[in-house]
This record gives structure tokens, sequence and C-alpha cells, in this order.
């Protein structure tokens, strides 16, 4: 421990006194426009990384095809923030200050996402997570302000809360539920929140707020107690590596009411670690299921097929979107520079994505649809789109 | 009246298996005085050999039986190539060293089969047994505790009725006066590491059937509760560590089954090991052996 806080501290009077040199030639007079990546290459969550990487290269790939923006080639730059804080932080401010990149894009998780906020404020570099689905992202916890350098492509927790509780209520009949919340996740911690308001508004009882942390393996003591609580729903908000054990140790203890879940659980390991039969009669919000007839998305996923041989993802979708929204925010600034991108994209009103039409409100937040997926024999079906 | 029961068998489950690492912890503890903090990561590779033979098709038995075989080949090529050089060195050196030993196994394990999580294959036909009153147990379950308990005796066994264990205690009683005596120390650590690791690897692949993952920094925290385990039962008795595991797995269940307190385990556990060092330094089984001077 006190090894790392010493190399930080080092990499900090680094990164200070190269940030110095770094600001002397505001943006990039290259002849490409410098993206930086900042992604879970490795890690806890590396399977949200590489997918969304994944995505994001797609579109580089057809956005140089066409010739690129203002006639420089996109160049992404990837940094491996292994999955945790302190390291997204680190690797945001490497990439802006020793890679001089234009426009930040990443991380995917909102753990992760929050710890290079305050570095792309500082610097005032714009940056645009795909998937990061806490509010505090864009808007200041303390403060109330809006950090204004800060987008994403995605909707908010309170969004996925609100949607899976409506859904509960609505769809499943849902009258008491138990909400199993990851501590140790930021992200767990929006949903549960959102989805307990609003399901309590709509008349439904919360029975007990039960948690977890990240890198349990057991989990039958407290779902045990969850079992004799004998609730109609039970949500879990967490992410897939200690859900798939959740639901699966949650199955063998003969509990079988219906188990729900956010874009969290949304990784083919979840039913390698589950297993399909433990995963039957569960349900998740997501942002766009490769099912949807929409022309846009099948287009995207047979693009993806080619390339890489797998359906894409919510997190390839997203990092593809995101991609294509900066691309889209730089050729409305009209040249490459951190203010006039920084504007642009705040001024998205109508961008055309695979997930939906994206119009950032206010807090620079889209506004767009959630679809509900459910788990069948291990294969996500899609069941109902809910619109904001 | 079934909630107790579930929860007590939901803690004995969750002890066997720190109770099957503990064993080697303090078998490697109680002949060498060493606390082998390479021991989670050892267990981690065992994991991943079960992880790889499961993929190859082979059985359960088999996936089982080679994970010991290559774990127990590791741990000699460490004791060799990382203590066997430093035998006469300070006992703090040695722990250092392991801790060394330790990361270096985690960064391997990352770097070469990635940080990742992987699911593990299903090589159990796991049955579902319905007790009483909605009451759940399956085969696993069973399968580990039989397995722990099976392993001990075994363990108990050729410490206290074979050549070579009687080397061991040997060993473990005075090291200079074995040598004097004739007998191989060096083998016979050898042996030690041989029969440990080989426990790791088995509780690797068994943690594995019960909590379908693996990854290369898996054994760190039940590498800890295992120490905590061998601990709590005094380190170096073998059925120590049988006791120990299955009481601190107990306690963190019984912790947990109440409301509200799902997240004092960690707490509770790390707390009973910091009262025990206080009050019973030498744990439930322990004598208090006095140092010569």
């Amino acid at each position: 421990m006190k090894l790392s806080k010493k190399l930080i501290a080092v990499t900090a009077a680094l990164t200070m006194t190269l940030g110095m040199v770094g600001c002397s030639k505001s943006g990039s007079n290259g002849d490409t426009i410098k993206i930086g990546a900042n992604f879970e290459m490795t890690g806890d969550v590396a399977a949200f990384g590489n997918s969304q990487l994944q995505g994001i290269e797609l579109a580089v790939e057809e956005i140089n095809k066409d010739g690129g923006i203002l006639g420089k080639k996109l160049e992404v730059i990837k940094a491996d923030n292994a999955s945790k804080a302190d390291e997204s932080t680190r690797m945001a401010s490497k990439l802006i200050t020793q890679d001089d990149v234009d426009v930040l894009l990443g991380a995917t998780t909102s753990t992760n996402t929050l710890a290079a906020v305050p570095v792309a404020m500082d610097k005032k570099v714009p940056m645009l997570t795909a998937s990061a689905t806490n509010p505090a992202v864009t808007v200041n916890d303390k403060t109330g302000k809006v950090n204004d350098y800060i987008f994403r492509a995605c909707f908010i927790d309170p969004f996925q809360g609100t949607v899976m509780a409506k859904f509960a209520t609505d769809k499943l009949n849902a009258k008491t539920a138990v909400i199993y919340t990851d501590v140790a996740s930021d992200y767990s911690k929006g949903l549960q929140k959102f989805f307990k308001q609003s399901f309590t508004e709509q008349g439904g009882e919360i029975l007990a707020e039960e948690s977890f942390q990240t890198k349990d393996t057991d989990f039958k003591a407290v779902l045990t107690r969850i079992k004799s609580l004998n609730p109609d729903v039970i949500y879990v908000p967490g992410y897939y590596q200690e859900v798939g054990k959740i639901v699966k140790q949650a199955r063998e203890l003969g509990i079988t009411v219906p188990m729900m879940g956010g874009d969290g659980w949304d990784a083919p390991q979840l039913v390698e670690i589950a297993g399909a039969d433990a995963l039957n009669n569960t349900f998740i919000s997501n942002h766009y299921s490769p099912e949807d007839p929409d022309a846009k998305v099948k287009n995207f996923v047979d693009a993806y097929k080619a390339k890489y041989n797998v359906v894409p993802d919510a997190m390839a979708v997203l990092g593809y979107d995101g991609m294509y929204m900066v691309a889209d925010a730089i050729k409305r600034a009209g040249e490459v520079d951190h203010e006039k991108i920084k504007d642009a994209l705040a001024n998205t009103t109508a961008f055309e994505g695979v997930t939906g039409k994206i119009a950032l409100d206010k807090e620079h937040n889209p506004v767009k649809a959630a679809v509900i997926l459910e788990y069948k024999d291990g294969k996500q079906v899609f069941k109902d789109k809910i619109q904001p | 009246m079934e909630y107790v029961v579930q929860q007590l068998i939901n803690g004995i489950s969750i002890g066997s298996i720190y109770a099957l690492i503990a064993l080697g912890y303090t078998m490697v503890y109680g002949i060498m005085k060493l606390i082998n903090f390479a021991h989670g990561d050892v267990f981690m590779v065992g994991a991943f050999v079960g992880y790889f033979a499961a993929k190859a098709g082979l059985g359960l038995i088999l996936s089982l039986v080679l994970a010991m075989i290559v774990c127990a080949l590791l741990g000699v090529i460490i004791e060799r190539v990382a203590y066997k050089p430093l035998r006469n060195a300070s006992r703090i050196v040695i722990l250092i060293t392991a801790i060394g030993v330790s990361f270096l196994l985690e960064n391997l394990g990352i770097f070469t089969l990635g940080a990742q999580a992987k699911g593990f294959p299903d090589i159990v036909n796991k049955q579902q047994y319905h007790l009483f009153g909605g009451v759940e147990i399956d085969s696993v379950q069973v399968i580990v505790l039989v397995t722990t308990v099976v392993l001990m005796l075994l363990l108990q066994y050729i410490v206290h009725y074979t050549k070579i264990g009687k080397a061991m205690r040997a060993v473990s009683y005075d090291l200079e006066a074995a040598r004097l005596m004739g007998i191989n120390v060096d083998t016979t650590i050898s042996a030690t590491f041989f029969i440990g690791s080989a426990l790791a690897g088995a509780a690797g692949v068994v943690f594995a059937i019960m909590y379908p993952s693996v990854d290369p920094l898996m054994g760190i925290i039940p590498g800890l509760k295992a120490f905590v385990a061998a601990v709590l039962g005094g380190i170096g008795i073998i059925p120590g560590a049988l006791v120990g595991g299955l009481v601190l797995g107990i306690v963190e269940t019984g912790v947990q089954s109440f409301e509200g307190m799902s997240l004092w385990r960690d707490g509770v556990a790390f707390g009973i090991l910091i009262l025990i060092l206080i009050f019973k330094p030498s744990g439930l089984f322990g004598k208090n052996v006095r140092e010569k001077v």
C-alpha cells in the first residue's frame, strides 16, 4: 500500500511537470485527431472494457475509411486502467499530459469513470464515457454544478433503477422486494437508491436491504435470510462476477422468484458462472438488444459480426455510439480544439445512434430508451422497450 | 429451526473449504515454522490446472489428481528455489520471501492467463437434496466436507505413523539435531512442501467447483481466511485446522444471518484472529511451549 502511494506521488509529480510542457501547445496540431481511451483492459470488469474498445475501433475504422473528420484521421491511444479507480486517475492524466489527446473516452464503470473526472476537469479536456451510469459523473455531487467537460452516451442510474421498479410492479406484479447491493461500487449503490425510491412510490414494499462486497464468493448466509423473507422479486444491481455466483447460490437454496439487475450483468461470463438453468426467470435493464428489429441496429450487428465474429454486447454498441457522438461533435465544432469540442458535445440535440436518438439534457445526460431483457436457457431475449 | 439448520449447513460448507486450505498451511508451519504466504497462490494454480483439465474433458477425479500433482511439484520447486538458499537466514527473511513468491505467482498468473475471471466448467453432476422444511444441501457441499475430513485423517496418519512423518516431526522439533541423527533434512522439507502444496491444489479445484469462477487473484482472501482458521485451531496442529476452519465458517455465516450484519463478516473473522493472538496465541488446540534459551 505504502509503495503504491509513493508511486502515485511520484507519478503525480512527473505528470505535473509534463503537464506544463503540454500546456504550451493547445490541442494537437498534427494530422491526426488523438482519442485517448482509458479502459478496463484487464482486471475484474475487463470484459466491459475490451468490448467497448472493439466497438470504438470499429467506429474509428469506418470513420477513417470515409476520410476521417475535418480531413484528419482518428487515432486511438489505449491505456489500461486494470479495472482500478486509482489506475484510472493515473491513466487519464497520462493520456492528457504525455500523449496530448484531444478527447478522452472511458472508462466503462461508474467507479473508474468518477476517478478520471477530476483529471479531465482540471486539464479542461472533453471526456465522454459511454457506459458510466452514476449521476455524479456529469454533475458534481458536492456543489451540484454540471461538470462541463464530462459527457455520457448512456442513460443514468435513476433511469435504470426506475425502469426496473416499473417493470417489477407492472409486468411481474411484484408487491415486495429485497435489494442486494454491492457496497463497494458506486454503480450498484446508485441503482439501489433509485429502484428503492420508485418501487416504494408505486406502492411496493422493500422487505430488506442487504449488501455484499466486490470479490465476495459465498453469499449463502444472506441468501438464506432473503429466502426466509419470501419476497416477490430480488433486485441485485451488481457486476457479473459476483452476480453470477449470487444467482447460482440462490437457486441452489431453492429461491425461485425472479431476480433482476442492470447492465452490469451483461457479459458472457455471467452464463458460464451462474449456469443457464439458474439464470432462467431473471431480467435486466440494458441499453440495447441485438434482436431489436431496427435497421440501424441490424447494420451495426452485421458489421461487428463481420469484424470480430461475435454478437456485440451492450458495451460494444455504446462504445461505437460514443465514438460517433464525439466524431459528430468534432465535425460540428469545425476545428480540433478542447473548448469548441466541449461546446459542440453539450449541444448534441439529435444524434442518431444505434441505441436510439440521443439528445443531451442540461446535465449532459442522454434522454433515450431502455430495453428489458430476459435470460432464457442462457440467452438474452428481448422482452420490452421502455421509453423515458 | 429450518433457518438455523440451513445456516449451519452454509457455515459448515464454507468452513470445510477454509479447513482444506488451512491443512496445508498448518502442516508447513508445523514442520518449518514458516507461514507460507504463497500457499493461497498455489491454491490458485491448482484451481487453474483444474480449469484446464476440466476444459480438456477430464472428470472430477482426474482433474483433482492432476491439480494435486502439478501443485506438489510447484511447491517443491518453490521450496528449492526460494526457501532452501535461506535455510539458515532468520525467520523474517523467509517470511518476506514467501510474500514475494506470492506476488510473483499472482502477477505471473495475470500476465499469462489474463486478469479476467473465467467460468469453471461443470464437472460434477450436482445433486440437490431437499431435507425437511425447505432446507437444501447439495452433493458438492458433501464432497467438500468428506474430502476435507479424509485428507485430514490421511495427513494425521502420515505425520504420526510413517517414517517420513517421524522425520518431519524430528525436523520440526530440532532441525540441527535431526541432521546430526542422520535425517535428510532437505528431503524431509521437500516432502512437507510436496504434501502441503498438493493439499492446496486439491482445495483449489474443490473451491472452483463450489464457486465456479477462477482468476489469478482468487487465492488471496481464501488464503488469508485459511490462515485465520489455522491460527484459530492452533497453527501447526493438524486437527486444529479442521476445527478452526469449521468454527470460522460457522461464525462468519452466523454473523451474516442477522439482519443488517451482512458486512460484518470479515470484521468478525479478523477480530477473532486478534483476540486469539492476544489471549491464546497457541490457538484452541495449542499447548504453550516454552522457547528454549
